[in-house]
């Protein structure tokens, strides 16, 4: 096990070589120029060489490949052409936002996504599972942004239960010290701030939860109907055994499979941040800033979110491929 | 006896009847003021803004939303007059201009006070936030690009102490629209010492002496900015200033709805009426100093091959975008004749926009009124057609800016539509072309386009910054035009020279008039609109005016308390 995780690990280096190298190739073929989006519409010729050579924008793809590269190994993913900021700093300054609003959608993506799938499934083609599985369609043809301004018309304008948007209210003071305001606010005992932190978080966690939740739900039941036909299950049947017990101790444990691997590469994809929920919701998350510096031409801000997501990306699938062994003892890695 | 009661009460009645006369009217005359004073000041107002800032030095950033924070945080020597872009005093008091009008001397106020205790703000203030810009050997230079400098700036050659509260800017050669210049935000005055204490990090720690100081910036999310104690005009009205970042109009709008926020901007044409309509809100429109344009390419570049920055002898070259019919007058009108911009306005600009018949915005000084638009007329535009020997039409690609919005041009792809639509109608046939914003602008000004759509937003409020930088033969130079009409014309150029040499502004209006003149004659450019500037406030807030660049200055808004 422990080699098996030191050899994935070790494959990492050569993903993130390899990712690092197709989005520094691809950033760099697409039209635009970093320089003229800098300068303005009427730069000089000298300012945008200047600007050029500054960023070393001249030199040969290759050599600035290089000189890139050899500042990540030291952990320095360079400096934001458009802020002039440290782009580690900025990614870490913004992922507690992501990290918060990823981990509230993702739980309550799960919850209701396996309860709901496993309703349908033990009911199948009752009107339960039509609603629910109607439902699922409806959840991932939903268009975020659509329902993040209905949820925020709804819940704020007409009924001023929950606040629009940001993170907490205007006036509320809170001590920062992981960037998660919800557990920054219970390590500070602040109860004021972690209420409105949660209240923050319901609108735009639900709004994220919608598509992932679908996915949960129909994954859930697909793969609890299969195990439901397995000769297992009706031998447990046969031994008298209630359905609850059949259905919440032995079917789900043999259906949790897919359906983890499933919530894993969800969270890996939320936690990449969600460019259109951080917007409507006006989070200063990942998504955002990702979405900005694309627009802006910004180099080391591509280059360096790519590298950080590839790396959330196979370490989601490497915890996925781990909880394997716990679910299935049958599972092995060598 | 009786009688003499009856006047002993009338006088009585009189005396009281005056005492509490006199009582009410110094009652109204005092308290009101004084209660309404007080009741200007305290609370917070929350500013809706669709992006966070890029950087708070005032010198480094080109965006509108780190401008729109550092001029409530940072002042120059002069300012804008409310609402206007007519200057008047500010850090300094009074200025002289030389005979050779080649320098000013600036006399600085005094007793002005920089925030968080960095000081009294003197002459070297003054000349280090300058000289840090434009001196290579200054030690400040090396931690900003100072592209501000670069576009209004360079005409000044260096910025002089003369003593601790008077300052001399030396011009390379006269230039009367430097004056404008001075009330932008890239030559406001910083402190020195905190630049020293903060260095690179300066821009994280603004120390100005505007009316509200730096408090706290949380990336994304919010700049809180507080009242000033000490500032040399009084105290502002409000306690705190936040601005707070919320891209999606929309949720903007609805954080107004539910209060979250006092004031936003950027709003959707979209939702003017829901704003109007509502009674808990305000709006605020004013036509933006800001054209929308389309440029017809005449083929007339120059290669700057001596460097010089103009138009020499020899230096010819065309274009690769250079259009044969449109250097026939009779076809760049007959296009004119042929756009329905009344249409276009109303439709896809909904209603917030001016149509434009200038090259630059009715508030602006030297604006025309005179000019006579070329009136919407397809029969004409036809007949012009077949004059200049094309009564079929041709074919032409309009190049348009896509899906890149600007406030000049806020659906692009659907106004280009609504040209093709109109050019069809005369038989001209448009096939439409966009690419990517940055690739669009290189090749714009490498003369590649044929028919461009493009505008410009006004930096500094001077009538030279729309017609020198988008009209001059000088800026016909390709790779790097922004004359995109590429027609020249020396005797523009003559005026836009002369007008630059004219401190007079009543003079200067004069020549600018001639310019526009000329502009809309040469007709290589279709002026469309003049997007409208739209700010929607809570009704309780009072005393914003909006100011024509767009900047934002809230040291005069109070927010009307609940009894």
């Amino acid at each position: 096990m422990k080699e098996y995780i030191l050899k994935r690990l070790a494959m990492l280096i050569f993903v993130l070589l390899g990712v690092s190298i197709i989005t520094f190739a691809l950033v760099r073929a697409a039209p635009g120029d970093p320089a003229i989006y800098l300068a303005g519409q009427h730069a000089t010729p000298e300012k945008l060489e200047e600007i050029r050579e500054k960023y070393h924008l001249n030199d040969p793809i290759y050599e600035q490949y290089l000189i890139w590269l050899k500042m990540a190994l030291h952990g320095d993913l360079g400096k934001s052409i458009q802020t002039n900021e440290y782009v580690t700093r900025e990614i870490l300054h913004r992922l507690p936002t992501t990290l918060e609003l990823s981990l509230f959608a993702i739980i309550i993506a799960t919850i209701i996504g396996i309860i709901a799938g496993i309703i349908s499934a033990v009911r199948q083609y009752s009107m339960t599972d039509y609603g629910v599985m109607v439902g699922a369609l409806f959840g991932v043809s939903m268009p975020v942004f659509w329902l993040g301004l209905m949820l925020i018309f709804i819940f704020s304008v007409k009924l001023g239960w929950l606040p629009v948007g940001g993170r907490l209210s205007t006036g509320i003071e809170l001590h920062r010290i992981t960037g998660l305001y919800v557990l920054d606010s219970i390590l500070t005992l602040n109860w004021t701030a972690f209420v409105d932190s949660i209240r923050h978080l319901i609108l735009p966690s639900v709004a994220l939860a919608t598509i992932p939740m679908a996915t949960i739900a129909r994954m859930t039941r697909s793969s609890m109907l299969e195990v439901l036909r397995q000769d297992f299950i009706r031998t447990e049947r046969a031994k008298g055994l209630s359905e609850r017990a059949v259905v919440y101790k032995h079917a789900i444990k043999n259906a949790l499979i897919p359906i983890v691997t499933v919530i894993g590469m969800n969270t890996g994809i939320l936690i990449g941040g969600a460019v259109l929920t951080e917007t409507i919701f006006s989070l200063p998350g990942l998504g955002k800033y990702i979405a900005n510096a694309i627009l802006a031409y910004d180099y080391p801000v591509i280059q360096g979110f790519t590298l950080f997501f590839a790396t959330v990306m196979v370490l989601a699938n490497l915890a996925t491929d781990i909880l394997y062994v716990y679910i299935d003892p049958r599972i092995r890695y060598r | 006896m009786k009688k003499e009661w009856k006047w002993m009460g009338l006088l009585i009645v009189a005396i009281m009847l005056a005492s509490v006369l006199s009582g009410c009217i110094g009652g109204e005359k005092e308290t009101p003021t004084t209660t309404e004073a007080k009741g200007k000041y305290g609370g917070t107002l929350v500013f809706g803004s669709s992006g966070d800032a890029v950087k708070l030095d005032p010198a480094d950033v080109t965006d509108g939303e780190s401008i729109q924070r550092m001029d409530n945080i940072h002042e120059g020597l002069v300012r804008y007059k409310a609402g206007s872009t007519e200057i008047e005093p500010c850090l300094a008091t009074s200025w002289e201009i030389s005979d050779d009008k080649k320098t000013i001397t600036f006399h600085l106020r005094k007793g002005v006070k920089f925030h968080h205790g960095f000081g009294e703000m003197t002459a070297d203030d003054v000349v280090f936030s300058f000289a840090r810009q434009y001196d290579e050997n200054n030690w400040f230079h090396q931690y900003g690009d100072w592209d501000y400098w670069g576009w209004m700036f360079t005409d000044i050659e260096k910025v002089e102490k003369i003593d601790d509260y008077t300052v001399a800017i030396h011009m390379k050669k006269p230039n009367a629209s430097i004056m404008t210049s001075l009330a932008m935000f890239t030559v406001s005055v910083v402190s020195e010492k905190a630049a020293k204490q903060y260095k690179e990090n300066f821009f994280k720690n603004p120390v100005g002496t505007g009316p509200f100081e730096f408090v706290e910036w949380v990336k994304d999310d919010h700049i809180t900015l507080r009242a000033f104690e000490d500032y040399w005009g009084g105290r502002a009205y409000l306690d705190e200033l936040i601005f707070k970042v919320i891209p999606d109009p929309s949720a903007r709008l609805m954080a107004l709805q539910t209060g979250e926020v006092q004031g936003i901007e950027h709003l959707d044409p979209s939702q003017l009426d829901i704003v109007r309509n509502d009674p808990n809100l305000q709006l605020i429109s004013q036509p933006g100093m800001n054209v929308g344009y389309i440029a017809l390419n005449c083929g007339e570049a120059y290669e700057d091959k001596n460097g010089n920055g103009r138009w020499d002898p020899g230096e010819d070259v065309t274009p690769p975008g250079a259009f044969e019919p449109f250097k026939d007058i009779r076809v760049r009108r007959a296009i004119a004749h042929a756009i329905n911009k009344e249409a276009i306005v109303k439709n896809l600009y909904k209603g917030a926009a001016t149509v434009a018949k200038e090259g630059m915005p009715p508030v602006l000084f030297g604006y025309n009124d005179e000019i006579q638009d070329y009136e919407y007329d397809p029969e004409k535009a036809k007949q012009l057609l077949a004059e200049a020997g094309y009564p079929d039409g041709f074919e032409v690609t309009l190049w348009h800016m896509g899906s890149t919005s600007r406030p000049y041009f806020p659906v692009p792809t659907q106004i280009a539509e609504a040209i093709q639509a109109d050019l069809a109608k005369v038989g001209i046939k448009v096939k439409l072309f966009t690419e990517d914003w940055g690739a669009y602008l290189k090749d714009a000004s490498a003369g590649k386009a044929p028919m461009i759509m493009l505008g410009w937003t006004g930096d500094n409020g001077d009538p030279d910054n729309f017609l020198n930088v988008l009209y001059s033969q000088r800026v016909c130079n390709i790779p790097n035009a922004g004359n995109y009409g590429f027609k020249k014309n020396p005797e523009l150029q003559e005026l836009l020279d002369k007008a630059l040499e004219t401190y007079d502004q009543a003079e200067r209006a004069e020549l600018y008039k001639e310019a526009n003149k000329l502009i809309v004659e040469d007709c290589a450019f279709i002026f469309i609109a003049h997007a409208d500037q739209n700010l929607a406030f809570s009704k309780n807030v009072h005393g914003y005016v909006i100011h024509p660049t767009s900047r934002k200055f809230f040291y005069p808004v109070w927010i009307e308390k609940e009894e």
